[in-house]
C-alpha cells in the first residue's frame, strides 16, 4: 500500500518539477531521494507501518513476496537512474517528464505484485503500459522511435483488449473477480462454465505472454526495443518485464490447477517457442541492440520455469532470475548506449582501448548466459530445480540446457568481438566515474553469483 | 582450513599479478605463487589434513566442502608440480601482456584445485566451469592463428558437456532423501534403474568430452596445436584429468548399475579411440599433433581400464593419471623448446638434434621411453596393471588395446629419429643456447619419472584409501 500511495504523489511531484524547477541535476537528484523514500515507505510496511492503511475489500492483498519483489524492483529501478540519468536527460526537452512517468510505471509495479483482483490486475497492466508508449516514442524526431511507440501502442492495446476479454470470461465463470475464488473442478460443475473459465485463463495468458514478450506473441519486441531510445530499451526490457512476470506467476500459480493437465502442454509449447525464437534467432543478428532484444526474448523463456507449479524454488528462483538478470542487462545497455553504432563491429578491439569496461561487458554477458561466478548461473539453476521439483519431465530441461548453450554463442560472439579481434571501437567518450558504477553493477552480479542466498535472507524473517 | 590455501594462494596471487606491469615481476610472483602451492601440497603429503567444511548457500543445502583422499591427493599433487614446471620452463617466452596471461593461469590453477578437491557436487559443478573459463581466453587471447574458431568448438563442446552434467545433478539432487549436494548422499539418492541410466548418460557426456572419449574427441587436436604451448601443458597434463578425475569420483560410484550395464560400449568405444588416433598419430607430421593424438590414446587406456570396474586396473590407473601428466609435459616442454628455438614443429624440418643440443636431444629419448611405458619409466608400473585388469576382463579387447602399444612405439620413435638424429637440418642449426631453465625442469620431471617407475610404493601407498572405498564393501 506504501508503495503505491508513494509512488503514485512521487510521480505528481516529478511532473511539477520538471515544469517548476530547470535544473536537469535537481530533478535527477529529487528522483534519487524519492527512490529511496519509497524504498523506505516499502521496507516500513514489511515492518508493519502503514502511511495510509484501510480495507481494500480484497482488491489488494500484502504478502510478503510481493513487498519484497517490490524492494528489489525499487532498488534496480534506483541503480538504472543512478547509472543512466544523464542519457535520460539527452532525450527530449524536459527530462523530469520521464521521471515521472517511471513512478507512475512503478507505481503499476506494485499494484502488480499485490493485487487480488483480477480488475487490480488489470490497472496494474495499464498503469504499466500507457507511460511506456509514451516513453518508447520519446525521442520525437526519429521516426523509428515514432515506429516503435505507434507499434507497440496499438499492439499493447490489443492484447489488453484480449486480456480484459479473459477477465469477463472468468467472471461468467464463477461470478467474481477474485483470485481466491472457488475453483471449479472438472468432476462437478455445469460444463459450459468450466469452458468458460478455461478459455478465460487462456486469453489471460495470451495476454500475460505479450507483455513478457514470449513466442508467439512476441513479434512487437525486437522492433519496439530496436526503435526505443536505448536506455528507454534497457528500463524495459527489465524492470517493466518483472514486474510482469511477478504478476503472471500470481495469477498462474493460483489459477493454473483449473486447466488440469493441459496447463503444462500450454506451457511447454509457449517455452520452447520462445526458446527457440529468442535463441535462435539472436544468432542470425548484426546488430548488438537486436540481439539483446531477441536474447531478452529467449530470457523470458528461462522466466517463465516458474509458472511450472507452486514452489519455494519457484518464487524465490523468479526473485533472483529477475534481479540478475536485470542488472546484467542495465549493464549491458549501459555500455551499449556509449557505442557510436550498435553493430558487432563497433566493439572491435574495446578490450585493448578500454580494458575495465571490456571486462565489464564480459562479466554481464557471462551472467546472461549463466555461467558460474556470475549470478546468471543460480538464476538459471534455480529455474531448472523449480521445473524438476514441479516434475516437469526431463526432456524440457534438456530443450532448456540446449538453448542455454546456443546462447553462449552469440554472448560470446560478443566477447570475441571486444578481445579477440583488433580494431577501433567506435565509442563514445566516458569518464571514469560512469565505469565505475557499470563496476558497482558487475561487483553486485559477481557476489550474488557466489552467496545468491544473500537475497532470499530477507524474504523468510 | 588448510586445503582451502590450494584455492587462495593461487587466487590472491592472480589478483596481485593483475596490478603488476614489470615482466620480470610479473613472472617471480607467478612462479612464488606456484611453489607456495607445491610446498603446501608436499606439506599435504607428509601431514594429515582434516576437511573443510562451510555453510555455503543453506536455501540450496549446498556446503563448502573441500576434502583430500588418496585420488585428490595425487590429482593435487600433479596439479601443484605442473604449473611452477609450466612457469619455469616456458619463462622466456615472449607473451604480450605477460601479467593477464599467468594470472589467468592461476585463475585455472585454482579451477582446476577445486575440481579435485570439492566433496559436494554443486561446489564441484562450480570449479568444473571455473576452469574453462580462463582457458578459453588463455587460448583466444595468445593462440595461433585460427585460434578463435578452434576455441570457440572446444568451449561450446565443453561447456555443453558440462550443462548435462548440471542436469544430471539436478535429477540426483532432487531423489537425495535430505535434499543436498554431498556426494554420500548422492551415493544413497533414490533412483529407478531408468533413472540411474540417465543420470548415467548425462555425467557421462560431460566427462567423455573432457576426456575424450571417441568421438567427442574432435576438439581436442585442433585446441592442443591452437593453444599457447604453456596452455597446451595444463590442457593435456591436468585437464584431462578432470574427466577422469570426474569418473572415478562420481560416476562409477554413483551409478554402479547402470556403469556396469554400459561398461562395453564405452571400453569399445575407448579402445576404438586408442587405435584410431594411435593411426592417427603415426601419419602425423607436427610435433604437437602428434603428442596430441598420442595423449588420446592415452587417455583412452585409462578410460577403457575404469569401466573394467576391477581393482587391480584402477590402481593402475589412478597411478598412471600422475605418471601420464608427468610425462606428456615433459613431452611438451621440449616440444616448446623445440618450437621457440627453431621456428618450426614439423619433423621433415627437424633433425640432429643430438648433435647440437645432446642433453635436450637424451632429455627426449627418456620421456619417449617413458611415453611407450618401458620397464623402468613409471609408465611401466601403470600400464601393466591396466592391461592386466583388461586382459581378466576380456582377453579380445586386451588385444586390440595392446597393439596400441606397438603403435605408440612407432610414432614416438619414429618422432625421436626424425628430430634427435640425422643430419643437423637448417632449422636446427639456427637453436642457440640451451634453455637452462626448461632443462633443468625437465631433469627434475625424469627424476620423478625414473624414481616412481623404480620405486611406485608411495604412489600406491597414497591411493590405497580411494581403493578400499571404491572395492571393499
Amino acid at each position: 500500500m506504501n508503495a503505491i500511495i508513494v509512488s503514485a504523489l512521487l510521480g505528481v511531484l516529478l511532473m511539477f518539477c520538471s515544469w517548476g524547477i530547470k535544473s536537469e541535476r535537481l530533478q535527477k537528484n529529487i528522483t534519487l531521494i524519492g527512490f529511496l523514500v519509497l524504498i523506505i515507505a516499502n521496507l516500513a510496511q514489511l515492518n508493519g507501518w502503514y502511511v495510509i492503511d484501510f480495507d481494500t475489500k480484497g482488491m489488494l492483498s500484502f504478502s510478503r513476496f510481493g513487498l519484497y519483489a517490490n524492494t528489489l524492483l525499487f532498488i534496480v529501478t534506483f541503480l538504472y537512474i543512478w547509472i543512466n540519468a544523464e542519457e535520460v536527460d539527452q532525450i527530449g526537452h524536459q527530462s523530469g517528464d520521464f521521471y515521472a512517468l517511471f513512478f507512475f510505471i512503478l507505481c503499476g509495479a506494485s499494484i502488480l505484485t499485490s493485487f487480488d483482483n483480477l480488475l487490480m490486475l488489470f490497472i496494474g497492466i495499464e498503469m504499466l503500459s500507457i507511460p511506456l508508449y509514451i516513453l518508447t516514442g520519446a525521442d520525437k524526431k526519429n521516426l523509428l522511435s515514432n515506429e516503435a511507440s505507434l507499434k507497440y501502442f496499438l499492439m499493447g492495446s490489443f492484447s489488453t483488449g484480449i486480456l480484459l476479454l479473459g477477465i469477463a470470461f472468468i467472471y461468467g465463470a464463477t461470478g467474481s473477480f477474485r483470485l481466491q475464488a472457488p475453483q471449479i473442478v472438472p468432476s462437478q460443475g455445469f460444463a459450459i462454465e468450466q469452458y468458460l473459465l478455461s478459455a478465460g485463463l487462456i486469453l489471460i495468458f495470451a495476454a500475460m505472454n505479450f507483455k513478457v514478450s514470449a513466442a508467439p506473441f512476441h513479434f512487437w519486441t525486437p522492433d519496439v526495443y530496436d526503435g526505443a531510445p536505448t536506455v528507454f530499451t534497457s528500463f524495459m526490457a527489465t524492470i517493466v518485464k518483472s514486474a510482469a512476470f511477478v504478476a503472471f506467476i500470481t495469477v498462474f500459480q493460483s489459477q493454473s490447477k483449473a486447466l488440469g493437465n493441459s496447463w503444462v502442454l500450454l506451457l511447454s509449447f509457449v517455452i520452447v517457442a520462445t526458446l527457440l525464437v529468442g535463441n535462435i534467432t539472436a544468432v542470425f543478428q548484426r546488430s548488438v541492440k537486436r540481439m539483446l532484444a531477441y536474447s531478452s526474448i529467449a530470457q523470458a523463456g528461462f522466466m517463465l520455469f516458474a509458472l511450472y507449479g507452486v514452489s519455494d524454488f519457484a518464487n524465490e528462483g523468479l526473485l533472483l532470475y529477475i534481479v540478475v538478470y536485470s542488472l546484467a542487462t542495465i549493464g549491458i545497455f549501459g555500455v551499449l548506449i556509449k557505442m557510436k553504432e550498435y553493430s558487432f563491429e563497433a566493439f572491435h578491439g574495446l578490450g585493448k582501448s578500454h580494458p575495465l569496461l571490456a571486462f565489464l561487458t564480459t562479466v554481464f554477458l557471462m551472467s546472461l548466459a549463466g555461467i558460474p561466478l556470475t549470478g546468471g548461473f543460480f538464476a538459471k539453476y534455480y529455474m531448472l530445480n523449480a521445473i524438476m521439483a514441479a516434475g516437469a519431465g526431463l526432456w524440457l530441461v534438456i530443450v532448456a540446457i540446449l538453448f542455454a548453450a546456443i546462447s553462449v554463442y552469440y554472448y560470446f560472439k560478443l566477447i570475441q568481438a571486444m578481445y579477440f579481434i583488433p580494431g577501433t571501437p567506435s565509442i563514445k567518450e566516458i569518464d571514469k566515474i560512469y565505469t565505475y558504477k557499470l563496476l558497482a553493477i558487475a561487483v553486485l552480479l559477481l557476489v550474488l553469483g557466489v552467496f545468491p542466498n544473500l537475497l532470499f535472507n530477507y524474504l523468510y524473517f | 582450513m588448510f586445503l582451502l590455501s590450494f584455492l587462495l594462494i593461487p587466487i590472491i596471487a592472480a589478483i596481485v599479478l593483475l596490478f603488476i606491469k614489470q615482466d620480470d615481476k610479473v613472472q617471480l610472483v607467478a612462479v612464488g605463487a606456484a611453489l607456495l602451492s607445491l610446498f603446501a601440497a608436499i606439506y599435504m603429503l607428509t601431514n594429515a589434513t582434516s576437511a573443510f567444511d562451510a555453510a555455503w548457500l543453506p536455501v540450496l543445502n549446498s556446503r563448502f566442502i573441500l576434502q583430500a583422499d588418496g585420488l585428490s591427493k595425487i590429482l593435487v599433487l600433479l596439479t601443484a608440480i605442473s604449473f611452477p614446471a609450466i612457469f619455469i620452463a616456458t619463462g622466456k617466452n615472449i607473451v604480450a601482456n605477460k601479467n593477464v596471461f599467468l594470472s589467468l593461469m592461476l585463475f585455472t590453477q585454482a579451477g582446476l584445485m577445486g575440481v579435485f578437491l570439492a566433496g559436494d557436487a554443486l561446489l564441484f559443478y562450480f570449479f568444473w566451469e571455473l576452469a574453462l573459463i580462463p582457458v578459453y581466453f588463455l587460448c583466444s587471447i595468445w593462440g595461433g592463428e585460427k585460434r578463435i574458431a578452434v576455441t570457440f568448438k572446444f568451449f561450446i563442446y565443453t561447456f555443453l558437456g558440462s550443462l548435462f552434467m548440471l542436469i544430471g545433478i539436478i535429477l540426483v539432487y532432487s531423489k537425495t532423501a535430505d535434499h543436498n549436494f554431498l556426494i554420500e548422499s548422492f551415493k544413497h539418492a533414490n533412483l529407478t534403474a531408468a533413472q540411474q541410466a540417465i543420470a548415467f548418460a548425462l555425467f557421462f557426456i560431460a566427462f567423455a568430452i573432457k576426456m575424450p572419449i571417441f568421438p567427442l574427441h574432435t576438439w581436442q587436436p585442433d585446441a592442443y596445436e591452437q593453444s599457447p604451448t604453456a596452455v597446451t601443458m595444463v590442457l593435456s597434463a591436468v585437464m584431462v584429468k578432470m574427466g577422469l578425475y570426474g569418473v572415478i569420483r562420481w560416476l562409477l560410484p554413483l551409478f554402479p548399475a547402470a556403469a556396469n550395464s554400459h561398461a562395453i560400449m564405452v571400453i569399445d568405444l575407448s579402445v576404438i579411440g586408442l587405435l584410431y588416433a594411435s593411426f592417427i598419430a603415426i601419419k602425423q607430421d607436427d610435433v604437437k599433433r602428434l603428442i596430441a593424438y598420442s595423449s588420446i590414446a592415452h587417455i583412452g587406456l585409462m578410460s577403457a581400464t575404469l569401466f573394467t570396474n576391477r581393482s587391480i586396473g584402477t590402481q593402475g590407473v589412478l597411478i598412471q593419471l600422475f605418471s601420464h601428466g608427468i610425462n606428456v609435459l615433459g613431452l611438451w616442454i621440449i616440444a616448446d623448446i623445440i618450437e621457440q628455438q627453431t621456428g618450426t614443429r614439423s619433423m621433415k624440418n627437424l633433425g640432429g638434434l643430438a648433435k647440437k643440443q645432446p642433453t635436450l636431444a637424451i632429455l627426449l629419448v627418456a620421456f619417449a621411453f617413458a611415453n611407450i611405458a618401458l620397464p623402468l619409466t613409471n609408465a611401466f608400473v601403470g600400464e601393466f596393471l591396466m592391461f592386466n585388469s583388461l586382459f581378466q576382463y576380456n582377453p579380445w579387447i586386451a588385444a586390440a588395446a595392446g597393439v596400441s602399444v606397438v603403435l605408440a612405439a612407432i610414432y614416438t620413435l619414429n618422432m625421436v629419429q626424425k628430430v634427435a638424429y640425422g643430419t643437423v637440418s637448417e632449422s636446427v642449426n639456427k637453436m642457440s643456447a640451451p634453455n637452462k631453465n626448461a632443462q633443468g625442469v625437465l631433469i627434475v620431471l625424469i627424476v620423478i619419472v625414473f624414481v616412481t617407475g623404480v620405486y611406485p610404493q608411495p604412489l600406491f601407498e597414497l591411493t590405497k584409501d580411494t581403493l578400499q572405498q571404491l572395492f571393499v564393501k
